[in-house]
């Protein structure tokens, strides 16, 4: 099939019409707002964004430049997310498997159709969840780590007594990128040649071996794919962090178990913004682009490994 | 190797057997020769629970470690029994299942413990005077308010974001596909998209407060249509995607068959093209809505806050139902009257949870019951 470039045929033939005329700009000039709208939000994020580098320290939560204060806030993003695809990675497998494979169509169907579900429950009702049922759910194990694993330095304590610090708001990124790694983990699963299956049953595999050797190789590019996409959605997720963590300050902490918690990008800018004299929103606003960034590379990384599974597969 | 019957998974069948052979296999010598009963998982479940349950009622532990212990006992003794009865490799097999079956009620154990902790707090604050009272007055504090306000905000956001971002997406997939297919420019825009996919829901609420800082000229622009800017700029790529996904469905002999007839290319989009297809469109757009209706962290930063019904989305602040949440989360400390705040809370949750579910459940069954009729 050739793309048609200029003229289509079909006008050529019936001269020009207004109809096609007006209707193929008004296409095209969408198209365009496309380009419009986002170069309009890097300008004017960088508008607002770039006086933040006139911020006095006082401003930046009392860390000594912009970078240190972006630094600080991108490495607690970056830890969040972290704990958060630590839980993600096996029960997103485990329960893509389970859909596609391991359950009966009958539950298959309404599992699936739940995990769809999932997906769409808005992220401040995760946050809520979070605080109130969640935290002090959790906050036991706060202590039993740091009384059994204190040792290492993500557990040194001493525990948060809420237990609403950044391990909490990981598990409740977890839980809000699970849904949308499992529905396209199970995609991938499900995508696997029938006959490749068949193949590796007949040769007298058990279901384990047919996995591993058929649906997992085949799938490989597709989950790695689906893992970055849950991982750019856990760095650009704001609310639930913002609920779920009490810590306002920016410091740079691996404890992920005391009250001393690393703050979020996200949740940053969303606790910040009401103390908002004009510097102070361009240092959110420059924190935001930073943020911007990241999960652009992210997401960028996660396409392309896709494209590139499926020129391959 | 030589071709074997595949009846057997369990590698049973050895490459000795004559393939035509009718008879009953012989015995592999090298298999050993048992297999775990049928209800063997269960049985290996019941004396798992209970060796958990001994434990924790000889030293008083709660639930949770009991169920911790059970599993652990499980996982180990299930597979070592299978070992000791069967071979290695099913032995392999069955720790697997039991590790993925184990991810799976991991996963889903929060996952309903979520849905039901609102529908179980949110359903005794939900009346109707809850559903269209606001909180002006006294209501906020006896807690006889109710939530209409954040509702009226939710759905002008809403309204102004898909009257923005559905036209404009629509037709940038219509060109994409129809017009622009194969050129670079709609490389270029795909790429875009692509990015926009990708910004976070809060950078989208700081693109709002900026470009109507800089229009408006205030310090703190305050109005519900810089909310629906921002989330029109979230629901864009959604929707343009979910479009394009549907118009590369439609039969290029419909498009032929159409232009065969002398009708113009647009006629043929309009008529043809968008008809066929609209049933996805339909599911794609609804789909995005909900997406974006349950967004809190755009509308922060502009839409403000507000206790009474603010009808005008052009000016002053606007409550909606994910703001309400998140702004009301600190009067529940409130020694007096932090319980009405905390039902006016859950309460809020279950209807924006009702409203997101339903917009779901609604956008799917329009996508399987008026799924194009192109017999594929």
């Amino acid at each position: 099939m050739t793309a048609v470039r200029e003229e289509p045929p079909v006008q050529e033939v019936a001269g020009r019409r207004i109809g096609d005329a007006v209707f193929s700009r008004a296409a095209l000039v969408s198209s365009l707002l496309v380009i419009v709208f986002l170069a309009g939000v890097a300008v004017f994020l960088l508008i607002k964004g770039l006086p933040a580098f006139d911020a006095e320290p006082d401003q930046l939560n009392e860390r000594s430049s912009l970078w240190s204060l972006v630094g600080a806030l991108l490495f607690g993003t970056v830890l969040a997310s972290i704990i958060a695809m630590l839980i993600v990675t096996p029960l997103s497998i485990g329960l893509g498997l389970v859909i596609s494979h391991y359950a009966p169509r009958r539950i298959a169907r309404p599992v699936g159709f739940l995990v769809d579900l999932l997906a769409a429950v808005p992220s401040v009702v995760f946050g809520l969840w979070g605080i109130i049922v969640l935290a002090p759910y959790l906050q036991p194990m706060h202590e039993w780590l740091v009384d059994n694993l204190g040792w290492l330095p993500f557990f040194d304590g001493p525990a948060s007594t809420t237990g609403r610090t950044i391990l909490t708001a990981g598990v409740v990124l977890a839980l809000m990128a699970l849904p949308i790694v499992t529905a396209i983990m199970r995609e991938v699963f499900a995508q696997t040649p029938r006959a490749h299956e068949e193949a590796a049953l007949a040769l007298g595999a058990t279901r384990w071996e047919m996995i591993r050797m058929t649906v997992l190789p085949y799938g490989r590019s597709g989950m790695v794919a689906a893992l970055l996409l849950g991982l750019g959605r856990a760095l650009g997720e704001t609310m639930a962090v913002a609920m779920v963590l009490s810590a306002t300050g920016v410091v740079v902490n691996w404890d992920v178990v005391s009250s001393q918690s690393s703050n979020t990008i996200a949740a940053y800018i969303a606790l910040g913004y009401k103390e908002a004299s004009p510097i102070k929103v361009s240092v959110l606003i420059f924190a935001g682009l930073a943020l911007f960034l990241l999960t652009f590379v992210v997401n960028f990384l996660g396409r392309w490994i896709a494209t590139r599974g499926v020129v391959k597969g | 190797m030589t071709s074997t019957p595949p009846a057997e998974p369990g590698g049973r069948a050895t490459d000795t057997i004559d393939p035509f052979s009718t008879g009953p296999l012989p015995p592999d010598p090298t298999a050993p020769a048992g297999r775990l009963p049928r209800l063997a998982a269960l049985l290996t479940g019941v004396v798992a629970l209970a060796a958990g349950g001994l434990l924790g009622v000889i030293l008083g532990w709660g639930v949770a470690p009991v169920v911790a212990v059970a599993w652990v006992v499980f996982v180990v003794a299930f597979p070592l029994w299978s070992l000791l009865v069967e071979n290695r490799r099913k032995a392999v097999d069955r720790l697997v299942t039991t590790l993925v079956w184990t991810a799976f009620v991991l996963a889903m154990i929060p996952l309903v413990s979520l849905m039901v902790t609102v529908v179980a707090k949110g359903a005794p604050a939900i009346s109707g005077n809850f559903l269209t009272a606001d909180m002006s007055g006294r209501a906020l504090l006896d807690g006889s308010g109710g939530i209409f306000h954040a509702l009226v905000g939710t759905l002008l956001v809403t309204v102004i974001a898909a009257v923005i971002a559905v036209p404009v997406g629509v037709l940038t997939a219509v060109w994409l596909v129809e017009y622009g297919k194969g050129t670079r420019l709609a490389g270029v825009i795909t790429f875009l998209v692509d990015v926009m996919t990708g910004i976070p829901s809060i950078v989208a609420g700081l693109f709002a407060f900026a470009f109507f800082q800089v229009v408006l000229a205030e310090p703190l622009p305050r109005l519900a249509v810089g909310g629906g800017v921002a989330l029109s700029l979230l629901m864009l790529p959604t929707v343009i995607r979910a479009v394009e996904e549907m118009l590369k469905l439609v039969p290029e002999d419909l498009r032929e068959a159409s232009y065969a007839l002398g009708v113009p290319k647009w006629r043929t989009i309009v008529k043809v093209v968008l008809p066929t297809a609209v049933a996805g469109i339909v599911t794609g757009v609804t789909l995005a809505v909900a997406r974006v209706a349950g967004e809190t962290a755009p509308l922060l930063l502009i839409v403000g806050t507000a206790y009474q019904t603010n009808w005008n989305p052009f000016d002053g602040g606007t409550a909606t139902l994910p703001t309400f949440i998140f702004g009301s989360l600190s009067k529940t400390s409130h020694f007096k009257y932090g319980d009405a705040w905390s039902d006016a809370i859950w309460g809020a949750a279950l209807v924006l949870i009702v409203i997101v579910m339903t917009l779901n459940v609604v956008a799917r069954v329009i996508g399987s019951v008026f799924a194009p009729k192109t017999g594929k």
